[in-house]
């Protein structure tokens, strides 16, 4: 990775990671070559693809869900690749959309963790400081017009209080209490701001961690149903003050609404 | 060195007339006036030990270590200037980085031995720099290629070791790591055997106070460089300080 | 293996951009790569072409980056040359460095980050496979977009779609090195067959402990042949003496 000083853009403020080499393009054309117009290109499309992620707090930590599949166009190309990550034992992470881009800020994050594990003096990276962090870089990256094409969800336990917070591909940043992104923000968001209002309002408190993980795998389902770029196998990563674990899940759909189903009208 | 001022010891780039480079020896002079450090190679792991002199009473604890971890699973341990010392760390942190980037494998002790010891010696080369005037023994276990073990000195010349030592008591103690059957020993009896050693050539007249710095790397860490655990280190400070009443009552001192 | 069919002289010389969504990525080629219980089998077809046209029939796609690890090309022809020509030189460079033979993995994250990092300017799909003394058989496949993806088995180029399902109905773990070869070379020939960018000869090839790769050719002849699905249409059945009917 190269740290690439230049020209103050806005978002600069500090070095973020760049792929190697910058995009050339040539201000001057061989005359030969006529061009009708000056042509950039801003940005482009992805092109294997993951779908929703989502991410709920609850009383004592946060839960993180998202399925393993990673898509090529339609194709359903590679059916176990993980996208969550445990950083640390105060940080796990979550990626949706362009999984080359998350395997390039996976191999950068891992790096920063190990410079500071090898620094050895007790101190670790926070979910906040990481937040922050990928908020720079993604901005950064958007302004150069060379997008990192991914959403991130960053949570953690920092000061005894869990964190929750994205970061969009255009650097976007903001902390909630759920998150969704893709079409987890129509489908499961609802659900899952549902279910924390409920639990407010019936007894005044937050969600438990079973409630959290099973609110989880209910819009997990749901998605599922509804999204057809799911699938039936996904990882729940659960942090809390003193532990972090991700789980390996399958999901049992139910389709016994189909035998009620005959005809068209 | 009888040939001091005879005008060929100031610079790194020209030889002296018997064929010897001045400036790379006094390098050598600067890793001996440092505190004893030691690593011993066992069938299981590699164990560092270092005699870490504590130069002033107002000095923090734990401060100015000098055993550190290159990266997760190479250990490294240094002697002569620190300073030197740390940008040969940075150097090698670099190395492995750069190696893990380019073949998502991390790197093994035997290459990046090969790429610090051309470092070190490129400096020993130009006149406009100098050489570095510090020793460093870096070491590493991997389930296949089993314990690894190399010291690299101020020249730029490297060897595999058993058993090493650099700093002030090197000679005695490579005589007493001499003694011990290295090949056959797990890490847990050298880092006893690692802690006598440094308290044994411990120098009390010469240098009141030290640290002692424990570190190991084998198949009970994982692969993982870390620091013992307070037990382990406690075990070994025991043994390390009975071995030595016992010597000095046979010795009827 | 295509030249130009995904980037049209045309469009080209209009913008200067390769738009994915305008045309198909990797074209013209089945590739295939898949363990074994002693290794990695690898296989592709032929075919090479421009356009509609077949510029190289019994083209080699299976190039070697170094004795123990090969690639199986797909995408542009020009790109892929190109980059692996830069990986055989990185890993001659390591295996002399090392003292040893590169790793699979190794040669298969050079690739990566070559094509990660000009992913704008390729349009290179690879299969890395090969075998070493650590981690034995191996198979990476390294997309257009630079994602890396260990597998036991890949499949590659515009033939892989007709494949996915036939592979994962038949793709066992722990084959022999018979059962393997005989499942690569049925499906580059069912790929064959249906993909109109993909023909010619079978090349497979067997890497191993052995060190050197043992090279396969099953000519465009002597495929395996399968199900043609054309209809005969049967004759009638004479009744004879049915006096309702006549």
């Amino acid at each position: 990775m190269e740290f690439v000083s230049q020209n103050w853009i806005p978002g600069n403020f500090k070095s973020v990671p760049d792929t190697g080499r910058t995009v050339q393009i040539p201000s001057k054309l061989p005359e030969d070559i006529e061009l009708s117009h000056d042509v950039v290109q801003h940005g482009w499309t992805p092109i294997t693809t993951t779908t929703s992620v989502l991410g709920v707090v609850f009383e004592s930590g946060v839960a993180l869900a998202a399925d393993t599949l990673t898509s090529y166009g339609s194709m359903a190309c590679f059916q176990n690749n993980p996208r969550i990550l445990t950083v640390n034992q105060n940080i796990i992470v979550a990626a949706a959309g362009e999984y080359s881009d998350y395997q390039f800020i996976r191999d950068v994050v891992e790096e920063k963790v190990r410079t500071e594990k090898s620094l050895n003096d007790g101190i670790s990276m926070k979910p906040k400081a990481l937040h922050t962090w990928l908020s720079r870089v993604l901005y950064n990256r958007r302004t150069k017009m060379k997008p990192l094409w991914s959403t991130f969800l960053v949570a953690g336990i920092q000061n005894d209080v869990p964190f929750l917070g994205e970061i969009d591909k255009l650097g976007t940043a903001f902390v909630d209490d759920q998150i969704a992104s893709g079409y987890g923000a129509y489908l499961a968001l609802p659900l899952m701001r549902k279910a924390i209002d409920e639990k407010r309002e019936k007894f005044n408190s937050k969600l438990t961690k079973d409630e959290a993980v099973d609110l989880l795998k209910k819009c997990m389902e749901v998605l599922y149903y509804r999204d057809a770029r799911s699938h039936d196998k996904y990882q729940i990563g659960i942090i809390t003050k003193d532990s972090v674990e991700v789980q390996n899940l399958a999901l049992k759909p139910r389709w016994e609404v189909a035998k009620l189903v005959q005809g068209y009208e | 060195m009888s040939s001091i001022g005879t005008g060929y010891d100031l610079s790194a780039s020209q030889f002296s007339p018997d064929g010897r480079v001045f400036q790379v020896e006094y390098a050598f002079k600067a890793v001996e006036n440092s505190g004893t450090a030691i690593a011993l190679r066992g069938s299981d792991g590699v164990v560092f030990a270092v005699e870490k002199l504590v130069t002033s009473k107002l000095h923090e604890d734990s401060t100015g270590k000098r055993l550190f971890s290159v990266e997760d699973h190479i250990g490294m341990a240094v002697g002569g200037l620190t300073a030197d010392a740390s940008a040969i760390l940075d150097v090698a942190r670099e190395e492995a980085r750069s190696y893990r980037q380019n073949y998502n494998m991390p790197i093994s002790v035997k290459y990046l031995n090969e790429r610090v010891s051309m470092y070190i010696h490129a400096h020993t080369l130009y006149s406009a720099i100098r050489p570095f005037g510090c020793a460093v023994i870096i070491g590493s276990y991997d389930p296949k290629d089993g314990p690894q073990m190399y010291m690299i000195d101020p020249a730029g010349v490297s060897f595999g070791y058993f058993g090493c030592a650099i700093g002030k008591a090197k000679q005695t103690a490579k005589t007493e790591i001499e003694k011990l059957n290295l090949k056959t020993m797990t890490c847990k009896e050298l880092i006893k055997e690692a802690a006598k050693i440094i308290y044994m050539v411990h120098d009390e007249l010469k240098d009141k106070q030290f640290e002692l710095e424990l570190s190991w790397v084998g198949s009970h860490t994982n692969g993982k460089h870390e620091e013992v655990s307070r037990d382990v280190f406690d075990d070994a400070l025991k043994y390390a300080k009975a071995s030595l009443d016992d010597d000095s009552g046979s010795d009827g001192e | 293996m295509s030249l130009l069919s995904h980037c049209g002289v045309q469009e080209l010389q209009n913008s200067g951009i390769h738009d994915i969504t305008k045309d198909e990525v990797s074209t013209g080629t089945t590739i295939i790569a898949a363990i074994y219980d002693g290794g990695v089998i690898i296989g592709a077809d032929s075919r090479t072409t421009t356009g509609a046209y077949i510029a190289n029939r019994v083209t080699d796609k299976l190039t070697k980056v170094c004795d123990n690890i090969y690639c199986c090309r797909s995408g542009s022809a020009a790109d892929t040359q190109a980059i692996t020509d830069i990986v055989a030189y990185y890993m001659d460079l390591t295996s002399v460095q090392m003292g040893e033979p590169p790793l699979v993995r190794a040669a298969a994250n050079v690739f990566k980050n070559l094509i990660y990092e000009n992913r704008h300017q390729l349009t290179a799909g690879v299969i890395v496979a090969g075998w070493d003394s650590r981690f034995g058989g191996q198979v990476y496949s390294i997309n257009v977009s630079g994602t890396i993806v260990q597998q036991n088995i890949s499949i590659g180029g515009s033939g892989s779609s007709y494949l996915y399902g036939f592979m994962d109905s038949q793709y066992k773990d722990g084959m022999s090195q018979q059962e393997c070869e005989n499942l690569v070379l049925n499906a580059i020939s069912l790929a064959i067959k249906r993909d109109g960018s993909s023909g010619g000869v079978v090349r497979m090839g067997v890497i191993n402990h052995t060190g050197s790769i043992q090279r396969k050719l099953v000519l465009g002849d002597q495929l395996p042949k399968f199900y043609d699905n054309i209809y005969e249409e049967k004759p009638l059945i004479s009744s004879g003496g049915d006096a309702t009917m006549a």
